[in-house]
């Protein structure tokens, strides 16, 4: 899957994309972000707070409980703050 | 409607007039512009960058005009979206909608303009003499926009 940071969440993980094969464990977005909580300090301050972050696959907004693909594009990003 | 995201300026004259040539249909234009201030609370800014998400802020601001067309009668319309760094003063969002009656007009804009800031991929972040921090999104914003849900 290839993972995409925006903004906050981006400085807090220090790059803003990258290539990651499916965890065996990981099947949705919520498992997702419990394995990426893991990979450091700088993942848990990007993932801390749940009601902060936004996520999109493939360039559609979806839940929490959405399932992830090894094929899919998954982005994360705080609340939008345009206009 | 033309969707653009952009990091140049834009003329809203120009604009309207590109939307608007030859035509005879319409009765009303409205535009909105949205610029940056040089204040948010006591706080003096000296720059705000605009960061988005290439490709996912073209197709959310479609999405927020296909539902703005279906839901008016709207004869055409606009949104510029600019994106990088901006000084206080400059243009950041243009909206402009075309009806043939004010009321359409009106409604979509401000339907348009309260879903893009909570559905459109930009985050905004202030420069100010105490340093740089990313703007928080307001509640007031998300309950505008709850408003337009049916």
């Amino acid at each position: 899957m290839e993972l995409l940071y925006f903004a906050r969440i981006r400085e807090n993980i220090g790059h803003s994309s990258e290539t990651l094969p499916q965890p065996g464990n990981v099947s949705d977005v919520k498992d997702l972000i419990g394995h990426l909580r893991e990979q450091g300090d700088n993942y848990k301050a990007a993932f801390e707070n749940e009601l902060a972050i936004r996520v999109a696959i493939n360039q559609t907004h979806v839940n929490f409980d959405h399932p992830v693909d090894d094929g899919d594009e998954i982005a994360f990003f705080p609340p939008m703050t345009g206009g | 409607m033309k969707i653009q995201v952009q990091s140049q300026n834009f003329d809203i004259a120009a604009e309207i007039n590109e939307l608007c040539v030859g035509r005879k249909d319409i009765g009303a234009i409205v535009t909105f512009t949205g610029l940056v201030r040089d204040f948010n609370g006591d706080n003096k800014i000296q720059q705000m960058t605009l960061e988005h998400f290439p490709g996912m802020a073209e197709k959310q601001l479609a999405t927020i005009c296909a539902i703005a067309c279906d839901r008016w009668p709207l004869q055409g319309g606009c949104v510029i979206h600019r994106y990088g760094p901006l000084s206080p003063g400059e243009q950041i969002v243009l909206v402009i909608t075309l009806s043939a009656h004010r009321e359409a007009a009106f409604e979509a804009a401000e339907f348009i303009m309260d879903w893009l800031k909570t559905d459109a991929p930009f985050w905004k972040k202030e420069q100010t003499a105490k340093g740089t921090h990313w703007v928080e999104s307001k509640t007031s914003d998300t309950e505008k926009c709850k408003k337009w849900r049916k």
